[in-house]
């Protein structure tokens, strides 16, 4: 079997920066493209790079080897996270985040797995990712394949109908190589999600569908990476992370505003973001 | 052209045809059969459906299989996302439920995770048309073909009968993609013949007509060969062509057919909007516009009633297509 290229980060601190440089990135590329979802990428941040950098086997120059975990990225609009993680960790050159939302580009506004491989499947449409996610763990493990299947969904996203279908799946199948996360930002595109329709007690609906739930601070990397292994160890059922997060999570005037949910920062809200970002 | 043979020689040569000699048989029948002898030899192959594998015949396979058989329960939406998943981990996923809800409810699945994606899904979908018969309209799908059509990466198919279902399951495993397979709950005549294998993207041309040619798919088949037969006796020359693929069209027999005849009818059991009756006339206006008659149910819900009496009460029958044809020509 092939082996992947890029080590694995056990460091908390180095994690920490890794999250940092992943954050300054996006919010580059929705500078430069002058469009984009701001806070939900910032919200999924380091869940994202804890799972990617700690956790998952995957290799760059051969995205579709068959031992890789599977990542998807069921909220599609915080593509910028997948692509600045992407890039990071070798898929494709770091210029390209460059070209975010513009014409001809691999990064397309919503992730494309046509143009960019290490995209497993293409997301945008909301509730769908958790559903594919299952049928590549039921896959993987008809083959006996070791490999794990991870998936982030937004809070709101969970309001689909699908979802709860999925859910249902994972826990009737005993699908326990699957890691599923909702990045529980609490805010939506019209407002906070409770306003909007009202998802909890999200953690007790996802254990009365017969999965594993853990609730952690979605910025505790040593939370996080405590979450990810517990999902390691499960048997038997899904593991679902309640990562409860901040929208736009690291630059002040970003957090826990609606308004950014679907704002690109201006070169001077940039400018200003990098250095919070860095002092933080 | 060349190859037009008269009519009366082909009713002869048909006549004597094996297939002819075997009873009907549901397109569903026959899937359920081939894909048991799939699962037999390509383990690759897994089945889905949501909560209708006695209907849509998938449940020889899960007998059979039943590692490899999902059934997802009535939740069409995460079915689809499921098996997009499946392909993507290597499997070649059958998904199976009625054509109204398969189309219906998980299209947009069907758009993301199949199409856009450009998985390796095969959509089969039984239960379509009015032939479904007496559970009426929610049930009945006429808009499945249009659905399915509009989908860039999809292949639609809609085979004539058993044997052309058998041969198709049997072509698609190896089609890398997106397929879409529309199959009917009533039993139909065998109308391919016995050496017919069929070929993506292939139309079966039975005769090219000089006077009129009728493109049929699915169920139409039949009645448009006995459509033909009937003309051909008052000395018109109608031609017959089963379109099984719908898309990619079969644009070089379509085109050899209009510049034969001069006038087109088409004939499916599906809306005339958007199915077969649309794609034919949308490649004839711009290529070789000619008269087209589309047959099919005419921008209408169906209703509850005994399959024959529903074809009728749309009009989709060999009786209309030779009447629908003599009163074009008359003209």
């Amino acid at each position: 079997m092939t082996v992947m290229t890029k080590g694995k980060i056990t460091d908390v601190q180095e994690l920490k920066n890794v999250a940092k440089k992943i954050r300054v990135n996006i919010l580059h590329m929705l500078t430069q493209a002058g469009s984009g979802h701001t806070g939900g990428s910032l919200s999924a941040a380091d869940v994202a790079v804890a799972i990617y950098f700690s956790k998952m086997n995957f290799n760059p120059d051969n995205p579709k080897w068959e031992g890789r975990d599977r990542f998807i990225l069921s909220k599609g609009h915080a593509a910028p996270l997948l692509y600045a993680i992407m890039a990071e960790a070798g898929y494709f050159p770091m210029e390209t985040i460059n070209n975010l939302r513009k014409i001809e580009s691999p990064l397309q506004g919503h992730p494309c797995c046509k143009h960019i491989p290490g995209i497993e499947v293409s997301t945008g449409s909301l509730g769908q990712g958790l559903s594919v996610a299952n049928g590549m763990a039921l896959g993987l493990r008809l083959d006996n394949n070791p490999a794990r299947v991870y998936c982030i969904m937004g809070d709101g996203e969970i309001q689909e109908g699908q979802i709860w279908e999925a859910a249902m799946t994972a826990a009737h199948y005993k699908i326990d190589n699957l890691c599923a996360v909702v990045d529980n930002n609490e805010l939506q595109i019209d407002g906070p999600v409770e306003e909007v329709m009202g998802i909890q007690p999200v953690h007790d609906k996802w254990e009365a569908f017969g999965w594993h739930v853990i609730s952690i601070d979605g910025h505790d990397m040593e939370e996080i990476l405590r979450a990810l292994g517990e999902a390691e160890g499960v048997k038997g059922k899904p593991t679902i992370i309640i990562a409860n997060t901040t929208k736009g999570k690291g630059v002040s005037f970003f957090e826990d505003k609606v308004e950014y949910h679907g704002i690109a920062p201006s070169q001077e809200e940039f400018d200003k973001a990098v250095k919070e970002i860095h002092n933080g | 052209m060349a190859e037009v043979q008269s009519t009366e020689h082909r009713t002869q040569n048909t006549d004597k045809s094996q297939a002819e000699k075997r009873k009907p048989e549901a397109t569903r029948d026959a899937y359920g059969k081939t894909l048991l002898e799939l699962g037999k030899k390509r383990p690759d192959v897994v089945v889905l459906d949501a909560d209708l594998s006695g209907s849509t015949k998938t449940i020889k396979f899960a007998k059979e299989f039943p590692e490899r058989f999902f059934n997802m329960g009535i939740a069409e939406q995460d079915m689809i996302g499921t098996a997009a998943g499946l392909a993507l981990a290597g499997k070649v996923p059958f998904a199976s439920t009625f054509a109204v809800f398969e189309t219906g409810r998980a299209w947009d699945q069907i758009r993301l995770t199949v199409c856009y994606s450009n998985t390796n899904v095969k959509l089969v979908a039984t239960h379509s048309g009015i032939t479904v018969g007496e559970d009426g309209a929610s049930h009945q799908a006429l808009e499945d073909i249009a659905l399915m059509r509009t989908l860039p990466n999809m292949t639609v198919i809609v085979p004539a009968d058993a044997a052309e279902t058998e041969s198709v399951i049997n072509t698609i495993v190896d089609q890398k993609g997106p397929v879409y397979v529309r199959l009917g709950r009533a039993k139909v005549p065998y109308v391919m013949p016995d050496d017919y294998k069929f070929t993506p993207g292939k139309a079966f041309v039975f005769h090219i007509g000089k006077d009129v040619n009728i493109v049929a798919a699915g169920i139409t088949v039949d009645m448009a060969r006995e459509a033909a037969g009937i003309l051909s006796k008052e000395g018109i020359d109608a031609g017959v062509i089963n379109m099984s693929t719908i898309k990619p069209l079969d644009e070089e027999t379509l085109l050899s057919a209009a510049k034969s005849s001069g006038f087109i009818v088409t004939a499916e059991e599906h809306s005339v909007i958007g199915g077969l009756g649309g794609a034919v006339c949308e490649f004839l206006a711009e290529n070789y516009p000619v008269p087209v008659k589309r047959i099919g149910v005419q921008d209408s819900f169906g209703c509850s009633g005994r399959p024959a009496e529903l074809l009728k009460l749309h009009g989709i029958t060999a009786e209309n297509i030779v009447e629908t044809i003599k009163k074009a020509l008359k003209k």
